[in-house]
Parts: structure tokens; C-alpha cells; sequence
């Protein structure tokens, strides 16, 4: 793992903040949406810097941070691997895959590969109870999974320069 | 306020508009189980145990958040509702999984009493209980707080106190519902947060999750005795209770109560993990004689009689005169009394002086002669409605933190418009509207040039100075040619900063003036206190509620120690020495002749000793050693003087030097009284028994003064307050009985009297006020080409004056292990100075060794370094120039050099 918010590039902060003008804690929620969007997480000396000069608590600001589902304190992959655990993909085998997945990435829920293409997560239900088991990457929905099918759609995320090492 | 009438339980009860029913009923006297409550807090209504029925509402209502109707009929104990509060505790309780047997908040904790009382039932209350070693949490390695999550109920008290009375928001809740846990930002540890270890959240906690590290294991609180006592730490005069375990006699934990006078259960660092002093082994507990260079242990009757002998031969040959006493501004009322009355009628001196003269001198000499009395105006608890808050040369949050509170409040939940003006960009900037830094030592300048803004824009209160001053054309007259220009370039602050400044602090409706040492540790100290007194009298800012001029005293007892008397122009209560009457009068109350001399203070004592006019110097509590400026030249007198006794806990700096070594005994050892910086006169209350052979202060002095023919003896400390009523009209009407449940302020002329919330209401002490035109001097000493810094020494909040107890805690050395030097990061990169380098900081009387502290909170070209540290010593650079009229020392501008060691 890459060290983690240490010696983030503040000029992405300087753009976000300056949207902003006599920043309060409402506005906290968009702010860190936004520092989410660039920089793909929260780097803690970003957030650190975003208390200094807003004069939010850095700690109101984790509590914040670690309340809500949508933001993360650590660098995401390149890739969002979400898999179903709801009753119809549970059913159809839910469990098999989500293994499958852990197995073929080497971690668990929640964590990322270490060459940081992967991120892996499990969900509650994704609305798509009609295409269980079900996966989605990046937005794109895979259906109908099998063990087989899980390792071909991944291997077809791999770098070409993975495949050859 | 709107009276509305509520019956709970049956019970009418009176309560006001905005009042919730738990407090109405808390006044009443009528119990609701609560556990996310707090006083000192805004509701927040989350334990969900206050439950309480009131007739109309639509289901049960939570009695902290649900505020009063007139008519309201409250029911708090029904079936149903005792049901609804054991599913409550039920679910805590699965939450919460420590065992009361192994736990030592058994006997204070809330849940614990609970479930008790609604008899939760046994598999219940252990369903969760935990064999497993704790988890690291963010309260891991500090030494001061433990938290233990097992036995949190996620009330948030201490986020909520740490965010709302501490204002330092270093705590929250992370992830959510079964997850959620107490903790700092990311979890980093509490030392490193901006947390001040103040321990307030401990003090709000209703369970043992969060506890004293070095608490833990001592004795649980059911078997701990409590007495309360006023802290010995800062002039604030918290009220303390010393949790005592009767196995070992020794404080187990320091807490306070909700409600109390002045600070109302909060505590700081210092009083709350600064009290392991008071059983370490370093204490003294035998008298030592010095015996060819070396301390050897000696019987009490020995030494007393050596003391006795030798002052009496120093008296015999050399004359009263050349004998010297400082007495403490750390010991009761009554052993400044004592001390002073023996200097006076036994020794027949008025060479008796204590360390005010280091810190207020300036505050008494220059309030007395402007208003008639050198005090704070107004009470701690005002503060928090001053509508304008001018906190000039006090570093408030660090010196007198438990004060801050109030400030903080004032700003941030009352609205007050808040102006710092230090040199530094100290913690109370956060708060403020607007931060002035003036250059060091040109406080005046400032302060003439904002009185000239007010008498150009009109902003006088004319009816006020008509009526109830006088003088004022002189005062116009010496600030007729002050230019904001001027002013604005010797001060360094842009002058429409200054001129803001002026019209903020005369346009409020109650302004009040905090300052501290940052004003009176000056060559001119008479002179900023005289302007400041000039400032408030010129727009009407004095004798209202709310409204005033207030010095912050340093040390526990100064402002006591001052009112006794232990002051070489005065008697107890400020009478003067030189009037002939009140020489009478105290000759006749003592039976003995006294000097209508004025005596010696504390630098020309030390300097008296160099021309061989003091030969004898008797030092009670006071460390001159380290506190005194020029120490070299301080030093080199008490090795001088023929005989010096130290009588004091430890064996200081100062006491190396001595040639009879009393031991006594701490504030916590003894009864007595202390009175804080409002004027308050509180109790000190024994708590633990004397280590060793230590005595009373009172009584050693007394032995001393029977031996030396002037007989002195006293049953016990209420006796000695009787006596000091007696001749002290101020304090004509204190005695122990009527400040036993709260301190009474002065003055208190007599036993119907109520005491005195603020002063000069309607008239001023003196008479009229008195306005005396200041014009602005330099420091004198100012900075060259060799010594190109203007050094200011001063406090930091874990440390109190020369580290003799709070160096003893380990809570306080985790945190402040060490002096330092602030340099401003510029000056730092110019003279190739990184954060942590050891550094040489120079003047022309002295040179130490330190580590730099790079920094942004100070101006380019001056620095900072805190006096508390032996091992780098800033009162060995400092300059001992005096203030002509009070005598104070200028230990806030000299000039310095700083290099790299490399």
C-alpha cells in the first residue's frame, strides 16, 4: 500500500475551496464530495488542511467522513467491484462468487489489490434481483455470474502488461 | 422571565420560560434518571432514560429536551414509564460490558446506580461482559486518559464538553449505529490532537469508560474519601475535591462538582492531573542545617532554635533592617499573616515581600491610586455577558484556562465581540474579531492612541467622567499630540486596527478589560495599568456589572497574600505603614512596637544583600532562584547572605542555597483559606495526612517567633481568620463558618454584610476616579545589531511558575517535558535554525541552552521562551530593571541574540 495522505497535491484542494466562499459546516458534505472526486478518497493531510483553513474540526470532519457509506479514507483501485448480497442473489449463489472474487484478488470486502486496480465491495441489494447472482464493475452490470464467469470478466480488466508478467 | 407553574409528581413547582422539565425538577429536588445529561451542556436527549409522561402529549417525552408550559403536569415515576426505562437500561446495558466488581468508577457511576435501581437483571448485566484485553485506542500512550469503549454508552458527553465548554473539538463519534466509538481525527493519538488534556471529558463521563490513566487500580470511588479544597494552582480558585484512598492516604483522583463557585466542575490540566506532588517522594520531611556545604537531617528543636539564634544575633548587631522575609503567594491567608506579623512585631521590619512583586505590583500600585483598590472589578461569572471582551497582554487560555472558558462562552454562544491584542497569536485569537500585535513594551502607546480615537470621534462618556472622575484635562492635555501614525508605526499595528479596536471596545454596551502579566511585567507596568484605567474610566467602562478592569493574579493565593498584608508599604487589608494611626492601631492589636518605615521588595532585597544591608533573609514558599530576573545576580546574593532559611515543600533551587531547611506541609496537608483573583475568600480544606516531620507553615513560624520573645500561638487556621477580621476592615465580615458551602468576595466590612460581586458600583474605592496622563516610554533595553531580538518570557498552560509540583506529575511531563525558544519561522530559516535545534539565546546578563520551537504565532524579530524550566532558565537573560513605582521587574522586553549549536 502507498503511503497514505501524506504529501497530496493541495492544488486540487485550492480549486475546490475557492468554489466556496465563507465556508460553514454545511457546506462540508459537497466539499468532500468533491475532494472525493479529485483525488478518489479523502487524503488525510487534505482533510487536515481543509480544518485548518476552514476552522471545521478535523475530528467533526471524521466523524463525518467515517459516517456516511460514500466516503472513503484510503485510495481506491482503478476498478469498483460490487457484489450482491441480498436474498435473490444469496439464493442463486451469492456467496460462491463473492468467494471466488476474495480468492482471485487475494482480500476481503472492503480493501483494494495492492497494485491498486481493484476495489472490492459488498452491497446489500443492487436492484437487480431478476440477473442473480449478480456483480457489478464500474457501473456495468454482469449477470447471471458463474465461478467461471467471474474470473474471465476480471482477467478482461487486467493491465496487458499483468497478463504478460 | 416568565414564571410558569408545573406540577411533577404532585409537586407545584415554580420554573421559568425556557426551563426543561429535568431542571425544573433537579431545583425541586425531584430525581429523573438521566445519563446523557449534563449541566454544563446543551440537551442533547440521547440516553432516552429521562422518559417522563406529561398529560396531553402524545407519548412519553424526554425530560431534558421538553422545555416547561405554564399548567404542565409532569408525571416521572409511573409503571409505565419505569418499564420503558429498564428496556432502556436493558439495551445499555448490552452495549456496555465492563463489571462493576473489577471497575473503578463502582460507586460513581451513573448506570451502575440504574440498574440497580430498576434491578436490570444479572444475565442481562453480564450478557457481554469481556475477558479480552482492550483494544488500542486513540487514548493509548498518553498518560493522562484511558478510555475503555467496553464500558462507553455512546451518550457523547465527552465530545459534547470537549466541543462546547472546552471549545477544542478534538473528539467524536466514528463509523455509525453498532460500530460508532469515541475517538480523534483519524483516530490519531489524544497528544497529538488538540486535545489539552484537560480532562473535562472524564469529569462528564456517567460510566468508567473514560477515566484517569494513573487512577486506575488506586481504589475504586466507592471506597475513596472526598475533600473539597481550592486548587493550589492559578489565581481562578477552583473548587476541588481530592479523592483520597484510606488504604494508602494518598489522592487517588482530582474532580469537582457542577455547580460550584467559581468554575463550575471544570477543571484543567493542571488541576486535575497535577496533584501527584503532593505524595512524591521527593518531599521534604525532616528539617536539614547546612554543615560544612553539605544538608544533614536535624531535630526540630534544633533547628528552630538555630533560626531563632541567628536571627536574633543578626537583629542584636546589625538592626532589625537587616533582616528580609519573603513570604508565599502559595500559602493560606493565614500564614501570610502570620509571616508578615512576625517580620513586623518579632523582627520589627517591614522588609517582608512576596512574588506579587513579579507579577501585579504594577496592578496594585496603579488601580489603587487611579480607582482606590488594585483588584478585579468584576466577578469571573460576569464575564460571560460582556458584550466586549479586550484581552490585552493575558494569555488567558493558557494562564488561567478555566477563565478562558467563560470568554470562549461569552464569544461564541453570547455574541461578544472579542479583542486580543499580545504580541503573540496565542489560542484566543481563534475567538476573536480582531487580533492586534503590538511590538512588546509599547502597550501605552497603543492604549493613548485608541483614548485619542475615542475623544476625536465623540465616543465619551461625558456624564460619566463629569460625575464620577476627576482630571480628565490633564489626561486630554498629555494625549493632545498622539498621532494614530505614530502610534500605529511604534506599536507595529496598522492604525485602523487600533482605531477599530477603540471604537468596538467604547461603543458596547458592557466592555471589559482583561490583562495579565503581558501589561504589568514592564519598566512602565504602573504606566500600562494607569492607561488601561485611563481607557475605561473615559468611556464609562467601570462599576456596572459586566463592565470593568480585570487583572488576572498569577498564583493561587497572590491576591490573598497582597490583602495580608505581606507587602513592604502595607498592613493587612492596605494600610498603610507610614500613617502614623494605623501604626497605632496595629501597635495596639499586636502589642508591640512597629517600624514606620517602608520596607524593602523582593529585587532590592536581592540587591541590598550585595551592598551587605540584609544579612538574615527568611524565604517561606517562594523559589527567587528561578522566578527572579537576572538570576545570575539573584543567584549570587543567596549564596551571599550570612543566614538564609527556606521553608518549603521541596528542596528547590533556592533552597540549595539555604542554611536552615524548614519542611512544611502542601495545601493539600492543611485548613486554611485562599483568595482567588475575584477577590474570593475559599476554604482550604485538609485532605491527606503531612508527609514525615513536615509542619504547618503558621506554626513553624510561630515556634520561631516565641523563641525570638514575642510570643505567638493559635489553636488552629479559623482562629488565625478571626484575628485578620479583626484588624482587616475589607475582610471585617469573613469568617469560616460563612464561606463554608461558597467563598465570600471582599470587601466584606461585616458579618451581615454579602461580600462585593464588582466593585466601585456608584462610587469609586477612592472617591472619584482619577485620570493620570501617561505618555509612552521605551522598554530600556532595546535591540542592536548583537542583540537583535526583543525576548518575552511568560507561562504555558501544563507548566505553573518555577515546575516545582507540576514537574512532579507524569501526566505533565509526558506533554512538557522540556523548555524552548519560539522563534518565527522566517528569523528560523534566516539563522539556519530547524524546529527542535538545540539553540544559545544570549543577552547581555546571560546565556542558556534550549531547543527552538519555529513557529508561526509570534512576530519576526521577537521571541518567547516560558520561565518554568530549571534546565534552561529564561530568568538567567532576563533584565532587572525595575518599574520606578511598583518595583516590578521587565521580564517582558530585553534584548537577545539567538544562534545554532552546532
Amino acid at each position: 500500500m502507498n503511503l497514505i495522505g501524506e504529501n497530496s497535491d493541495l492544488n486540487i484542494l485550492d480549486d475546490i475551496l475557492s468554489a466556496f466562499t465563507e465556508i460553514t459546516s454545511n457546506d462540508l458534505i459537497p466539499i468532500l464530495q468533491r475532494i472525493q472526486n479529485g483525488y478518489g478518497y479523502l487524503p488525510k493531510d487534505v482533510v487536515m488542511e481543509v480544518s485548518e483553513r476552514t476552522g471545521i474540526a478535523a475530528s467533526q470532519i471524521y466523524g463525518v467522513a467515517t459516517f456516511y457509506e460514500q466516503f472513503h479514507l484510503k485510495p481506491r483501485g482503478k476498478h469498483l467491484i460490487r457484489c450482491c448480497r441480498g436474498t435473490a442473489c444469496h439464493v442463486k449463489g451469492g456467496p460462491e462468487i463473492i468467494d471466488v472474487i476474495k480468492k482471485c484478488l487475494g482480500l476481503e470486502a472492503g480493501e483494494t489489490t495492492e497494485d491498486m486496480e481493484f476495489t472490492f465491495e459488498t452491497v446489500a441489494c443492487l436492484g437487480a434481483c431478476a440477473l442473480a447472482p449478480l456483480m457489478v464493475i464500474d457501473g456495468n452490470y454482469y449477470g447471471m455470474m458463474t465461478k467461471q464467469k467471474v474470473a474471465e470478466v476480471l482477467d478482461s480488466f487486467r493491465k496487458p502488461a499483468e497478463e504478460i508478467a | 422571565m416568565t414564571q410558569m407553574n408545573v406540577k411533577i409528581d404532585g409537586k407545584d413547582c415554580i420554573g421559568q420560560a425556557g426551563q426543561t422539565i429535568l431542571e425544573l425538577a433537579i431545583d425541586n429536588g425531584i430525581d429523573i434518571p438521566n445519563l446523557c445529561h449534563d449541566p454544563r451542556l446543551k440537551p442533547s436527549g440521547s440516553c432516552r432514560l429521562c422518559l417522563v409522561e406529561v398529560e396531553g402529549a402524545r407519548g412519553p417525552v424526554t425530560a431534558c429536551t421538553f422545555e416547561i408550559a405554564d399548567g404542565m403536569v409532569v408525571s416521572t415515576d409511573t409503571e409505565e414509564i419505569r418499564g420503558l426505562r429498564k428496556t432502556v437500561l436493558e439495551l445499555l446495558f448490552y452495549e456496555h460490558k465492563g463489571a462493576c466488581a473489577t471497575c473503578d468508577d463502582n460507586g460513581e457511576c451513573k448506570l451502575q446506580t440504574y440498574g440497580y435501581e430498576y434491578q436490570v437483571e444479572d444475565d442481562v448485566i453480564n450478557c457481554g461482559s469481556v475477558c479480552s484485553e482492550p483494544v488500542p485506542n486513540y487514548t493509548a500512550g498518553n498518560e493522562a486518559i484511558e478510555y475503555d469503549v467496553d464500558k462507553c454508552i455512546r451518550c457523547g458527553r465527552c465530545i459534547r464538553i470537549c466541543e462546547e465548554v472546552q471549545m477544542d473539538s478534538a473528539l467524536t463519534f466514528k463509523e455509525r449505529a453498532g460500530q460508532a466509538e469515541v475517538t480523534t481525527a483519524f483516530d490519531i493519538p489524544l497528544n497529538e490532537s488538540t486535545c489539552e488534556l484537560c480532562g473535562q471529558c472524564i469529569s462528564t463521563c456517567p460510566t468508567g469508560a473514560l477515566y484517569e490513566r494513573h487512577a486506575k487500580g488506586k481504589g475504586q470511588c466507592k471506597d475513596l474519601k472526598s475533600t473539597t479544597t481550592t486548587c493550589v494552582y492559578c489565581g481562578v480558585g477552583c473548587q476541588i475535591d481530592l479523592n483520597v484512598s484510606a488504604k494508602t492516604g494518598k489522592i487517588v483522583r482530582a474532580t469537582s462538582k457542577t455547580g460550584v463557585v467559581p468554575n463550575n466542575g471544570n477543571l484543567c490540566v493542571k488541576g486535575r492531573f497535577g496533584q501527584d506532588f503532593v505524595s512524591d517522594n521527593r518531599r521534604l520531611t525532616m528539617p536539614l542545617i547546612k554543615k560544612d556545604g553539605e544538608f544533614k537531617e536535624a531535630s526540630w528543636e534544633e533547628a528552630l532554635d538555630l533560626v531563632a539564634s541567628r536571627l536574633g544575633a543578626i537583629k542584636e548587631v546589625n538592626g532589625a533592617d537587616s533582616i528580609a522575609g519573603l513570604s508565599s503567594a502559595k500559602c493560606t491567608n493565614e500564614e501570610n499573616y502570620i509571616f508578615q506579623k512576625f517580620m513586623r512585631a518579632c523582627v520589627g521590619t517591614n522588609n517582608v515581600d512576596h512574588c506579587a512583586r513579579l507579577c501585579h505590583a504594577s496592578t496594585v500600585a496603579g488601580l489603587a491610586r487611579a480607582f482606590g483598590s488594585g483588584a478585579m472589578t468584576n466577578s469571573i461569572e460576569e464575564l460571560k455577558d460582556a458584550k466586549c471582551i479586550f484581552v490585552i497582554g493575558s494569555n488567558t487560555t493558557e494562564a488561567h484556562p478555566v477563565i478562558a472558558l467563560n470568554i470562549k462562552h461569552a464569544v461564541v454562544n453570547n455574541g461578544a465581540e472579542l479583542i486580543v491584542a499580545d504580541p503573540r497569536c496565542i489560542d484566543l485569537v481563534r475567538f476573536a474579531d480582531m487580533h492586534i500585535a503590538q511590538k512588546p513594551g509599547t502597550d501605552v502607546a497603543l492604549i493613548n492612541a485608541m483614548i485619542k480615537v475615542i475623544i476625536d470621534e465623540d465616543l465619551l462618556d461625558k456624564d460619566f467622567i463629569a460625575e464620577r472622575t476627576e482630571d480628565f484635562e490633564l489626561l486630554k492635555e498629555a494625549v493632545k499630540n498622539v498621532s494614530l501614525k505614530e502610534a500605529a508605526e511604534i506599536t507595529t499595528i496598522p492604525a485602523d486596527l487600533i482605531r477599530q479596536a477603540a471604537v468596538t471596545y467604547a461603543r458596547a454596551k458592557t466592555s471589559t478589560i482583561i490583562y495579565s502579566m503581558g501589561i504589568t511585567q514592564h519598566t512602565t507596568g504602573t504606566d500600562n495599568v494607569l492607561s488601561l484605567a485611563n481607557l475605561s474610566m473615559v468611556t464609562g467602562h467601570i462599576g456596572k456589572e459586566s463592565t470593568g478592569v480585570n487583572p488576572l493574579r498569577g498564583q493561587n493565593n497572590v491576591q490573598g497574600a497582597c490583602d495580608m498584608g505581606a507587602l513592604p508599604n502595607v498592613y493587612p487589608g492596605y494600610q498603610q505603614v507610614e500613617s502614623p494611626n494605623v501604626q497605632d492601631k496595629f501597635e495596639a492589636a499586636w502589642n508591640a512596637k512597629l517600624s514606620p518605615n517602608k520596607g524593602l521588595t523582593i529585587v532590592e532585597i536581592m540587591h541590598a544583600i550585595e551592598e551587605e544591608k540584609i544579612k538574615g533573609l527568611y524565604i517561606m514558599g517562594e523559589n527567587p532562584a528561578l522566578s527572579d530576573p537576572n538570576l545570575n545576580r539573584t543567584r549570587k546574593a543567596l549564596g551571599e547572605v550570612e543566614f538564609l532559611v527556606v521553608q518549603d515543600i521541596f528542596l528547590t533551587e533556592t533552597a540549595q542555597y539555604a542554611d536552615v531547611v524548614l519542611p512544611a506541609v502542601s495545601y493539600a496537608e492543611k485548613d486554611g483559606t485562599f483568595t482567588n483573583t475575584e477577590r474570593r475568600v475559599q476554604r482550604v480544606r485538609k485532605a491527606v495526612e503531612a508527609p514525615g516531620e513536615a509542619r504547618l507553615d503558621w506554626k513553624i513560624i510561630c515556634d520561631i517567633s516565641t523563641r525570638m520573645g514575642f510570643p505567638m500561638a493559635y489553636y488552629r487556621a479559623a482562629g488565625i481568620m478571626d484575628e485578620i477580621a479583626s484588624v482587616s476592615p475589607i475582610y471585617g465580615g469573613i469568617s469560616y463558618d460563612r464561606i463554608e458551602k461558597v467563598g465570600l468576595a471582599w470587601p466584606c466590612f461585616d458579618k451581615e454584610h454579602p461580600g462585593t460581586k464588582f466593585l466601585h458600583k456608584g462610587k469609586f474605592s477612592r472617591g472619584k476616579g482619577k485620570f493620570h496622563p501617561v505618555t509612552f516610554i521605551p522598554a530600556k533595553e532595546s535591540t542592536d545589531k548583537e542583540f537583535p531580538f526583543v525576548l518575552s518570557t511568560g507561562r504555558q498552560l501544563y507548566q505553573f511558575h518555577t515546575g516545582t509540583m507540576t514537574r512532579k506529575s507524569a501526566v505533565i511531563n509526558q506533554v512538557s517535558p522540556t523548555g524552548y525558544v519560539e522563534i518565527q519561522l522566517d528569523d528560523a530559516v534566516n539563522l539556519g535554525i530547524s524546529n527542535g535545534d538545540r539553540v544559545e539565546v544570549k543577552t547581555r546578563r546571560g546565556c542558556v541552552e534550549t531547543d527552538a520551537k519555529v513557529t508561526e504565532n509570534i512576530e519576526p524579530g521577537w521571541i518567547f521562551m516560558p520561565f518554568h524550566f530549571s534546565e534552561a532558565p529564561a530568568n538567567m537573560l532576563t533584565i532587572d530593571e525595575l518599574d520606578p513605582v511598583a518595583k516590578i521587574p521587565e521580564f517582558k522586553v530585553c534584548a537577545a541574540a539567538v544562534r545554532k549549536i552546532s
